[in-house]
This record gives C-alpha cells, structure tokens and sequence, in this order.
C-alpha cells in the first residue's frame, strides 16, 4: 500500500506531500501521523507541500484535520512552501485553514516552531513552577531506529 | 507543447469511476489549459475547479463523465468543461450552491467555489435523472 512518509528531525516531524492525494493515502498519512505524534512527543509538525500544483477542498479538509489532530495532541502544525497561485485559488475557492500557520520554506516553518516552543518554555518556568515536567510515559517510549 | 498538434483543440471525454480517475481529469484538464496558453494562476483555478467538480460526479452522483473541450468565440480562447452523471440528482440547486452546504460531511465549497473560480458556470440537475455541470474558463 501506498504511504507518505514522515521524517523526524529533532522535536518535530517533516511529512512532504508529493504525488497527488486520495482518500485512503490521506486517511493513512492522518492515522501514521497521530500515532507517531503519541509515540515520539513531537511538539509540531511541518507539511511541506512545495511540490503540489493544487490543493482542492479535499486536501484542504485533510490539512485542517491534521492540525486539529496535532493540536490535541499538543503539537502545532506549520504548512510551507504553498506556492502562490496555488494560494490565490484556495482563497477564492473559500478555503479556510484554521489553525494552520504558514511559512515560505522548511526552514523558515522549523523557525518559528522552534520560537515558538522557546516562548512557551519561558512562559511555563515563569507562571507554573510548581508543574512537573513533561516526561515521556512508560509505553510510550520513543522507539526510534 | 506543441499548439500545432491537431489533439490540442479535439474534445476528449474521460469516464469518472474511481478516485485515480479525480486525478486522471486533473492531468488532463492542466494539460489542456496548458497548451491553451492559460497563466499559471488561471491553470490552478481551473484544475481545482476540474478537480472539486469530478469528486462531486464520483461521490454524489455515483460515477459519470467529464467532457474537456477547448472553444472558441468571438476571438477569444476558452476551456469548457461538462461533468454529467446518471446519479440521484439535487432537489434543491440553489441550496447546493451555498458556501459551506453539504450533504456528505465536506466543506460544502465544491459547488460554489467552483462557481467562483470559473468564468461561465451553470448547473442542471433533475432529482432521480442526474446532474450536468457545464463550466468554462476564458483567457
Ligand atoms: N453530481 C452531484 N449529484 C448529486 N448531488 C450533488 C452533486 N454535486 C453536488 N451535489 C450536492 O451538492 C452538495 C454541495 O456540493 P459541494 O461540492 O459544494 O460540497 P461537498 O461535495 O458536500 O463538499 P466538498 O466538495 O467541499 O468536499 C453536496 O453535498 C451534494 O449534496
Ligand atoms: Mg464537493
């Protein structure tokens, strides 16, 4: 079967969408991703789909899943490298991608999700001393080649 | 692309089964408005609406035809696109055509953005005979 893979680079997680969507690749990348979220910790996750020339409701829908999805599992997502006529047909389309961010490129997505975990790590010793750290729970250790 | 290619300006009709077929019409309708000399942004426009459109003839209508036909009037080039299933048909069009209506857990923008993306669009649909949906694009 068919599967897109998910790259780990440090704290995040890189998927890099390339060949046309369907439903049941869109329906697996959901359900790798969820899963590899709970398994790592990732705190965010990066969709780079500089290679599409379209995303149509249906990807849309996909990419708005996988933010919502991410977010309840404590992870932010970061869409990049959407190129420009390709963001002009979303809008008029009707497209919202709520909860998505967007960024020019990979590295300027890895930027701000690093800023942004930085801006929490500070706001959490600042506010919330007496809050445990977050450690990884037994069963879900990270089972990285 | 060579716009000599007497191919470029025949009508060719697709057959929408399967999801592979979504992308069949896709790569043909960008082909198409490729070689008709479309901006890249117009040649967006009108694959997504190719793309929202042949879903909805997959999905909704149970399977049916995409016609890609490149046309001409009054000096002016054009792609004109005809989606037709045999499926159930919609009661209400102008419902349909509303952002955000849908009947099978979408977006609901199909119909409407489609509308918004295209140039010329028109739909008819009859319940229990089907649904045709004529849209075109003009340079
Ligand atoms: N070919 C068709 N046959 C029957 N009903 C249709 C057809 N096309 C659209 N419809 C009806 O019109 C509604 C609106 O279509 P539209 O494409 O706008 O939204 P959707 O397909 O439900 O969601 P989305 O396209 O955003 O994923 C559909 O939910 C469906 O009820
Ligand atoms: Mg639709």
């Amino acid at each position: 079967m068919d599967r897109i893979p998910i790259l780990r680079m440090g704290p995040f997680l890189l998927v890099t969408i390339q060949v046309d969507m369907y439903d049941q690749l869109a329906l697996t990348l959901q359900e790798d991703l969820t899963d590899l979220i709970a398994r790592s910790g990732a705190r965010g996750v990066l969709i780079d789909i500089s290679a599409l020339d379209l995303v149509d409701s249906f990807m849309g829908r996909m990419i708005a899943n996988i933010a919502q999805m991410s977010r309840i599992m404590d992870a932010r997502t970061v869409l990049t490298g959407m190129r420009p006529a390709v963001a002009i047909t979303l809008v008029e389309l009707g497209m919202q991608l709520p909860g998505v961010r967007t960024a020019l490129n990979v590295d300027r997505g890895m930027e701000l999700l690093r800023a942004e975990l930085a801006a929490e790590a500070v706001a959490t010793t600042g506010d919330d001393e007496w809050e445990p750290a977050p450690q990884a729970e037994p069963g879900h250790a990270d089972d990285q080649p | 692309m060579p716009t000599t290619s007497p191919d470029a300006a025949r009508a060719e009709t697709l057959s929408i089964a399967v999801e592979a077929d979504v992308v069949r019409v896709r790569q043909a309708v960008r082909t198409r408005a490729a070689a008709l000399g479309f901006s890249i942004v117009d040649q967006t426009k009108v694959v997504t609406a190719a793309s929202e459109l042949a879903r909805n003839t997959l999905k909704h209508g149970g399977g049916g035809h995409c016609r890609v036909e490149p046309v001409t009037a009054g000096g002016r080039v054009g792609l004109r696109l005809v989606f037709e299933d045999q499926g159930p048909g919609i009661p209400d069009v102008r419902l349909a055509l509303t952002d955000g209506y849908t009947t099978g857990g979408g977006m609901g923008l199909g119909l409407s953005g489609s509308r918004r993306l295209m140039t010329d669009f028109d739909l008819w649909s009859e319940v229990g005979k089907g649904t045709r949906v004529t849209v075109a694009k003009w340079k």
